[in-house]
Parts: structure tokens; sequence; C-alpha cells
């Protein structure tokens, strides 16, 4: 299942849709289609159009299928709340993460049990490192969205934002566009997601650029900064 | 590409400390100093200090992660943390030290090789120091490294060290530690964390990072009693039927015998399969899909095992208990209780002692409560297929799930019957 908040990249869907057709895999696509059209991060600001495309948007499609548990790729490492969760999380039935109160997990052993109405997130990748993806990618020789890769692409400065410039961005006064050799290390919603210059062109080139660079990777993703807790409190609201 | 290996080696450790021991500040200056720290991390950290109006960041900060714990400065939750040099990677559980937290350190020092034990050189050997050392010990942690820090608070001095030490040393004679170091650092000044620094020559021995590059723990891992629980059964077609789950302990070869356990029925491994092909042998910690040569019932929780190296089976065992929820434990009342892959009822059947975790001693108890241990008798529905915990960690451990809330409400560990357990301080 896929939560489509209608700002995704075109390239991240063209792969998404190719791969569900290769491996005739039966794709879910939720959109919150209330809000889809008049939800933007420029007219609500990022975090009510994350809470409603995003994270009710995956409640709402959670419950409403019955899924008991949603497996994410979400790391510990990547920011500093996520050090805490679990790697079976458990959500009450309002979707809710309490920080303060959560199962213990010892050894490998893993409470599984959910009541009617609850879930659980799944972070089977919670111990890995951006590096341990890389590697991993490498080694067993996975496609990945080419975003990843840099190529000099149209794009806005935007803040301290690169923004790729599409269907979703256009530029705004005082804005223009202009070619740069970029690529993206985390893909969200086109919006609100960073590039960074880069001329990591290959699987490689990224593994030892990883060795080098010194921002984590959700820096780029503007959402995380709204306040000094916001990821700690877009999870107690049921974001992945 | 020379540091290109995936499969670097891993160190997993546990940190414990008593509040305001400079245990965040050793772990942000690790992180710090093995770029395990982002730079914008650091910046957020920076800004914070700027609007408290402090001069420069505390590095303790780059550690404590959720809201409450950084504007009370404790830690809660046990917090994972990750770094690499060009010898290993780490994972750090940096563990809360407060009684009140005690479950979460049992949480974090479930899953590693060593213990770091952090001690104030100016405060000595706590109530707290004795309490956490206990755990890790009864978690059979094989290393423990005690940390003496604040070293520049003490002026550097031998005698302080020593005197520690020795206190230490004193109060752990009965406890069985297979490894134990001392080592003073002053984490704010760096002194003895990554460089030597010159203010302690009189000590000869490892750096704090060189330590942890060089700590041998290949050979804690268990490779002579095979186990392999079934997590599930793999039927493709009808002319294949594999057994997927993890070897936690052991070697196998294709042509083994082996036996199915708790059932009893004897067979052959035919072949051991992967994503990548047949092995023609494997051991732990690999995730594989075994093949036999007869066609017996085999479920979820079963247990394989060579023929001349038997596990234990019983529905009624010793254990220690740890209890993790608010609502105390009632005897008698049916939990699930989940060990390896399988899951069955069970019940604490007789509580035969609680452990004071400060002062070791055992004390007469009709229940347990939040974060008490203790000492107990459990019985199962199913006979359950186990190796004591000193011996096999992965067969030796259990959870227990309170089927209405489904809480996990305690962690145990299994213990000889007529064993008896590390005590410092019979009454």
């Amino acid at each position: 299942m896929h939560i489509d908040t209608s700002y995704k990249f075109r390239e991240m869907i063209d792969f998404r849709d190719n791969i569900a057709r290769e491996l005739e895999l039966r794709l879910i696509v939720y959109s919150f289609e209330e809000h889809i059209g008049s939800m933007h991060p420029s007219k609500y600001g990022m975090e009510k159009c994350c809470r409603f495309l995003k994270t009710q948007a995956l409640l709402n499609a959670i419950s409403g299928y019955g899924f008991d548990a949603a497996m994410g790729g979400a790391r510990r490492e990547e920011e500093k709340s996520r050090a805490k969760e679990r790697v079976f999380s458990f959500r009450d039935e309002f979707g809710s993460w309490n920080p303060k109160n959560q199962r213990p997990e010892l050894w490998s052993l893993y409470n599984t049990k959910v009541n009617k109405n609850e879930s659980v997130r799944v972070f089977p990748l919670s111990n890995w490192t951006e590096l341990d993806i890389w590697q991993y990618i490498s080694r067993e020789k996975i496609r990945v969205v080419p975003l990843y890769f840099a190529k000099i692409r149209k794009i806005i400065r935007r803040g301290s934002l690169i923004l790729l410039a599409d269907e979703f961005n256009s530029p705004q006064q005082g804005e223009k566009t202009e070619d740069l050799l970029v690529r993206f290390r985390t893909l969200g919603c086109s919006p609100c997601s960073g590039a960074i210059e880069s001329n990591a062109a290959t699987v490689e080139d990224i593994i030892n650029e990883i060795f080098a660079i010194r921002y984590s990777e959700r820096e780029n993703r503007a959402i995380d900064h709204d306040s000094d807790s916001s990821m700690e409190q877009k999870k107690i609201e049921g974001y992945f | 590409m020379s540091e290109f290996v995936m499969d670097k080696d891993l160190l997993k450790f546990v940190t414990a400390g008593s509040i305001d021991d400079g245990k965040s500040t050793l772990i942000g200056k690790l992180l710090y100093e093995t770029n395990g720290v982002y730079l914008d991390q650091y910046t957020a950290i920076e800004k914070l200090a700027s609007r408290k109006g402090m001069e420069k960041p505390e590095l303790a900060l780059i550690v404590d992660g959720l809201k409450a714990e950084r504007e009370q400065g404790i830690t809660i939750d046990v917090a994972y943390r990750y770094f690499s040099t060009s010898r290993r990677k780490f994972i750090i559980a940096d563990s809360p030290g407060h009684i009140q937290y005690t479950r979460n350190m049992v949480t974090g020092a479930s899953n590693v090789d060593l213990a770091v034990i952090l001690v104030d050189a100016r405060k000595g050997v706590l109530e707290q120091t004795r309490r956490h050392t206990f755990l890790v010990t009864l978690l059979s942690i094989p290393h423990i490294l005690v940390v003496i820090n604040k070293m520049d608070l003490v002026d550097y001095s031998e005698e302080v060290f020593e005197k520690i030490r020795e206190d230490y040393l004193g109060f752990t004679s009965k406890l069985q530690i297979h490894d134990l170091q001392f080592m003073p650092i002053s984490a704010l000044n760096g002194d003895m964390i990554v460089e030597r620094g010159s203010n302690m020559d009189w000590y000869q021995g490892r750096t704090f990072l060189n330590f942890l590059e060089n700590i041998n723990v290949a050979s804690d891992r268990n490779l002579i009693d095979f186990r392999f629980p079934v997590q599930t059964i793999i039927r493709p077609n009808l002319d294949y039927r594999g057994y997927a789950g993890k070897i936690e302990s052991g070697v196998i070869h294709a042509g083994d015998d082996i036996l199915v356990l708790p059932a009893g029925i004897k067979s052959r491994i035919k072949s051991i399969d992967t994503f990548g092909g047949s092995l023609e042998y494997a051991f732990a910690p690999q995730s594989v899909v075994l093949t036999l040569y007869d066609e017996i019932d085999i479920s979820r929780g079963d247990i394989l095992v060579r023929t001349h190296n038997l596990p234990e089976i019983k529905n009624e065992f010793e254990a220690e208990i740890c209890w993790m929820v608010d609502t105390p434990m009632v005897p008698d009342k049916k939990y699930l209780l989940k060990h390896t892959s399988n899951t069955t009822m069970a019940l604490i059947k007789e509580i035969r002692y609680r452990i004071n975790i400060n002062t070791l001693h055992r004390e007469n108890t009709k229940t347990l409560g939040l974060n008490e241990i203790g000492r107990v008798l459990v019985q199962t529905q199913k006979p359950i297929v186990f190796d004591t915990y000193d011996r096999n960690r992965a067969l030796g451990c259990f959870i227990m799930i309170d089927e209405y809330t489904n809480d996990t409400v305690a962690a145990g560990i299994i213990w000889h019957t007529s064993g008896s357990l590390p005590d410092a301080g019979q009454t």
C-alpha cells in the first residue's frame, strides 16, 4: 500500500508502478481525497499538510483496510526521537505513539499482540544506518528510484532548500529556475524534499559520499525542522 | 573503497550510569569524535545552547531524544546510537540508570556483548553502581568495563582510581563476571577517550575507543549447541517442504541426524537452502531453510537439534523474572509465555524470593511489582524446549504477555533448578 499525497515525485510514482507491474503485485494506492487539491504546504503550512495528506491518510487506510501491521523503512539513526522507536511499535486505536510507555523489546522476542482497532508499525531496518542501506543495495544489486543519483536537473532555490522544478514547484517572485548537478538523499513530497549538490551518479559513488558527508539525511526534509521536537510530535499524532 | 566492508564486525554495548556521572557527555564525545554526529543534529543543539545562554553546546544533548528527557536532563528510555570506525561498527544501547527505569535498563542490556558502567570519580561506587552491575550480571553480559569518569575533578589521582577499583572488586567478588576491566577517563576533557592525553601517564591500558575496537566478542558466540526454532513452513509446491528459521546456536551440516522437539521424532538434514542457493553447512546466526529426508509433522515453535546434543524439555522450570508493568504480578494467573518462536500459556506457581537489587539480599514476597526482580517457579501448559540462559541466551530467555492488555509484563531468564543465583548478601 502506498499513501499518495499527490505531491510525490513523478519518477517515484513511475518506479512504484513499474515494480508492481513486473512483480505482479497488488498495489493499493490510498489518498485522502477530501483534501487532495485543496491542501498545500504553501497554503496551510507544512505541518498541517503533512498531518492530513500523510498521517491522517495513513490512519484512515490502516483502519479502512483493516491492516494489523504496517511495515516501514524508518531507522533509529535518522532522527533523535526515532532513536527511541521499537522494532514493533504499538499504536493505539487513534494510531498514536506513546513514547513514554512503549512495550519493552528484549532479545529477539517481539510481542505482536494487538486488539481490534489497534495496530503495529514494524521497522525491520531499525538498526541499519544509511551506509548499511547503500552497501546492501550494492551487494544485492537492488534497483532504486533514479532521483537518488546525481544528474543535472532543473531546480529552484527556496531558502536553504534546493527544490526540483517540476509540476509541483514553480519559481515564485524573485526565484528562478536553474540547472544544477543534484541528487536526493531522501524522497518525500516534492514541495518539501530538498536535493543536495552531489556528483554521486552510481551506488559506489553514493557509498563514498556517505563516508565523507556530515549531514543527516532527513536534514533536507523541511518537515522535521518546524520545531525542536517536531518528529516526536508527528509520531505521537500517528506519522510513520 | 577500502572501507567498503558490508559485514564489518559489529559490537553492541550498553551504557549504564548514575545521574550526573557524565554518561551522555561520554557518548556525545564518542559520537562527535567518530563522525557519528551529523552536522544538522549538531547545529540543532548549538541553537538550543544559545537559547539557554550557554557558551558551547552540550554534547550530552545529542544523546537525549525525547522532549521530556531534554527538558529534565535525564534519560528515560533506551536510545540506540550508531557509529563506526575503520575497524568496527558499533551500536550503543544507552540505558537509563534510575531505579524507576530498571525495566528499560534490562531491555537495553538484553542484546549486547559488553556493558560499560560509569562511576563518578568523586563519588565512587554507589548503590546505583551495584544495581547496574547486578543487572548486567543477571543478563550474563560477558564483558564489563567500569569507566571511572571525571578524573579531572580528582586531579587525575591514581589513588582515587585504585580505591574505586578495590571497592568495586570487593562487592563483585561473589558475582560471576567473565571479563572485568577498569579505565580512568575525563569525558569532558577527552582524556583517554580517543587520545590518551598527558594527565594519566600512570595508566597503561587502552583508550576507550581503542578498547571498543579491539575487545574480542566473537568467541562468546555459541557454536556448539545446534538449536533451530522453526518459524514457518515453506511449501511452494507438493515437491518441496522446508522449515524456515534462524540458527540460534551451533552448526549444522547437510546429512546430519536431527531430532524434532518436543515430539522427539528423528530425521536427517537433506538440504540447507537460502535465497542464494544451497549450503553444505550453516551456523548461528544464519537464517536458512532446512529440508528433511522424512515427511514429518513439524510446526512453528518446534525446535530442531542434533541427536547427541540435547536441550531440556520441561513444563516446569525456575527463572529469574523482571516485572515490567505497574500492575503487580498475580500468582496463579495465566499469562502468555513467548519463548523462541513458541507461545504457550504459563503461570507463576511460586515466588521463591525477591531480590533487593540495591543490596542483593533475598526477600520474601507474595508478588512482584514494577521493576522488581524475583526468582520464580514457572509452569507452562505445553512443555518447552530450553537451555539455561548462561549456556545459551536465545534458548534461555522468554517474555510474558498479559492476554487482556497485551502488555509485555515480564522478561525472564531460565536457570538450573538446582543452581543458585549470584548473590552477594545472603540473609
